[in-house]
């Protein structure tokens, strides 16, 4: 960690960085943004980002059963609970054909109203509101050692991984008369995405966890033409909002994620205007 | 990768690969096959799902270089039997392949033509990152190998393809992304080609192209077809069996002669299609 602090001493100059809250939050925004932007542009291709947005929620139910479990660290029940509601939600929707949205939809928001009771019991949801908006100056030195692992995992099965799951996505059936084993490819997309989600959320807040997810990829796709300019403009896209928003909000005092968040739909509504001139 | 397809446009590379192609013909065993000594079987092929059967007692018998096309009315099990065929849904019964040797088949590979695609058009996904994503395990996202490239060149080119290889496949025209989505399924030559024609957003043009496309790759290749098909005009021009799927079952199994002129293929479609035919031969002649 001190190798870290000194380069950051040593590049940046400045004073925002020289508080080691700061320099701890970059080094984390540096590791989750471009999973964000790695994940986002299969998020977005399969349409998943109602998907995204309910898991991000659900983990209010994931704190209030680690409440009542008495568990100190919640981070382990909100994965469990997430897991579980993922794995769920592909069940159902490939036993029925009612459309995704429905089914999603009233998980969903099952999951906040439960963990919203399960909270507000006698009226002691403030001290929780801190998951809402998230905070990413409260990253840890043991999140910043287990997050390098994370991301290593996650650039792992991206690279292994992405080019069957891009058959699956573009076609199911095309994909298994190739001998890809759809449903394990479909489970694995699907649980990583639930985990990535899950243990952003304390930093970056339930409200807005699943925009983080979408933007950057929303934005690269405006403008991109392949997958690989696509995963290029989405993991710079995500990594500049994240570092921007982060500095940004120190000097305005606001909540980091938020901030990133408006970044990147700022990016997204550039990138928009780019493409009506490219296609006009 | 520039160099690459400036070759391609080059008639003596243009050769090569033609000459490649006829190499890969032979390795097939194909003047075996043709004298029908390679046939796909299914037999008593059924699904149900849940409670309710959609298929049962399928028989169908298909020889390399056969066109089989599968008709029937709005939802009758048409694609059903194909997902089923490729394992997508759970049926009884069982398919094997036997090949020019007499040889009890090693695994049978199957090509796919999809109806239509899952996600969403606009993606950025182009004809090469497809073509590599099934070619290669290097990921897509890092980069793409000349060779990929070359291989998808190759396979585009059987289908008159190979100038939209750097097209997204959100932009491509019906016809075109058919033909795309079918250079896709030679890409290695499979046993048994199966498509799925799409109901609608080809235009005539674009669907004559395709099917004629077809039927020069089946002669090239003796590849063994299944189509199934909403236009009877199209199928009764290049099919050389028709199955027309009715009541769960296979009612009846010919050519488009006998098939067309069976009562309850008529009573289906409402037209007896050997007159219509026949009318048309006519107009033709005149």
């Amino acid at each position: 960690m001190s190798l870290w602090y000194n380069l950051v001493d040593f590049l940046l100059p400045f004073e925002w960085a020289h508080y080691v809250f700061m320099k701890n939050a970059l080094l984390g925004v540096l590791l989750v943004t471009p999973m964000f932007g790695l994940l986002g542009t299969m998020v977005v291709n399969n349409k998943m980002a109602f998907f995204a947005d309910a898991l991000g929620h659900s983990a209010l139910t994931g704190i209030a059963i680690g409440v009542i479990l008495g568990i100190t660290n919640p981070i382990w029940s909100m994965l469990a609970f997430s897991l579980m509601l993922a794995v769920v939600i592909i069940k159902v929707k490939n036993v029925n054909t009612s459309s995704t949205d429905t089914i999603i939809g009233v998980f969903a928001s099952t999951a906040v109203a439960l963990g919203v009771v399960i909270l507000s019991f006698r009226g002691g949801f403030t001290k929780y509101s801190v998951y809402l908006i998230g905070d990413l100056l409260s990253i840890s030195k043991i999140d910043l050692l287990i997050l390098p692992i994370i991301f290593i995992i996650v650039i792992f099965i991206w690279s292994i991984a992405f080019n069957k799951l891009l058959l699956v996505s573009v076609n199911q059936l095309l994909a298994r008369s190739r001998g890809i084993n759809v449903d394990f490819y479909e489970y694995l997309f699907t649980i990583t995405v639930a985990v990535i989600v899950t243990i952003s959320i304390q930093w970056v807040g339930v409200l807005i966890i699943s925009s983080m997810l979408v933007l950057p990829a929303a934005a690269a796709r405006n403008i991109s033409s392949n997958i690989r300019q696509y995963h290029v403009y989405s993991v710079a896209i995500a990594l500049i909002s994240g570092v921007a928003g982060l500095i940004l909000s120190y000097f305005l005092g606001s909540a980091s994620g938020a901030t990133m968040v408006l970044i990147a739909s700022m990016f997204f509504g550039i990138t928009f205007f780019m493409k009506l001139k490219l296609y006009s | 990768m520039i160099n690459d397809s400036k070759s391609i446009n080059n008639p003596k590379m243009k050769n090569s690969l033609k000459m490649k192609n006829s190499i890969k013909v032979k390795n097939i065993n194909c003047k075996k096959c043709s004298c029908g000594l390679c046939c796909t079987k299914i037999k008593d092929f059924g699904v149900t799902i849940g409670k309710t059967e959609i298929l049962k007692d399928i028989n169908l018998h298909i020889h390399c270089g056969d066109l089989t096309a599968i008709i029937g009315a709005n939802g009758a099990g048409k694609s059903t039997l194909l997902k089923a065929l490729l394992g997508g849904i759970p049926h009884s019964g069982n398919i094997t392949f036997v090949d020019g040797n007499k040889k009890l088949a090693r695994k049978l590979k199957m090509g796919y033509v999809p109806q239509k695609l899952d996600f969403d058009y606009s993606s950025p996904v182009s004809v090469l990152d497809i073509f590599s994503a099934t070619l290669n395990t290097r990921p897509v996202w890092f980069s793409i190998s000349k060779d990929a490239r070359k291989k998808a060149l190759e396979s585009l080119s059987l289908v008159d393809g190979e100038y939209l290889i750097d097209k997204r496949l959100g932009v491509l025209s019906g016809g075109e992304l058919q033909r795309v989505l079918l250079a896709l399924a030679l890409q290695p030559i499979p046993d048994i080609l199966l498509l799925d024609e799409p109901v609608s957003g080809i235009d005539q043009n674009g669907l004559k192209l395709f099917y004629k496309t077809v039927s020069n790759l089946r002669k090239n290749y003796d590849l063994s077809i299944i189509l199934v098909s909403h236009d009877l005009h199209l199928v009764s021009q290049y099919a050389d069996r028709i199955a027309f799927i009715n009541n769960k079952t296979i009612e009846c199994c010919g050519t488009a002669e006998e098939v067309f002129s069976n009562e309850k293929v008529i009573d289906v479609f409402g037209v007896d299609w050997n007159k219509v035919m026949v009318n048309e031969n006519e107009k033709d002649d005149e």
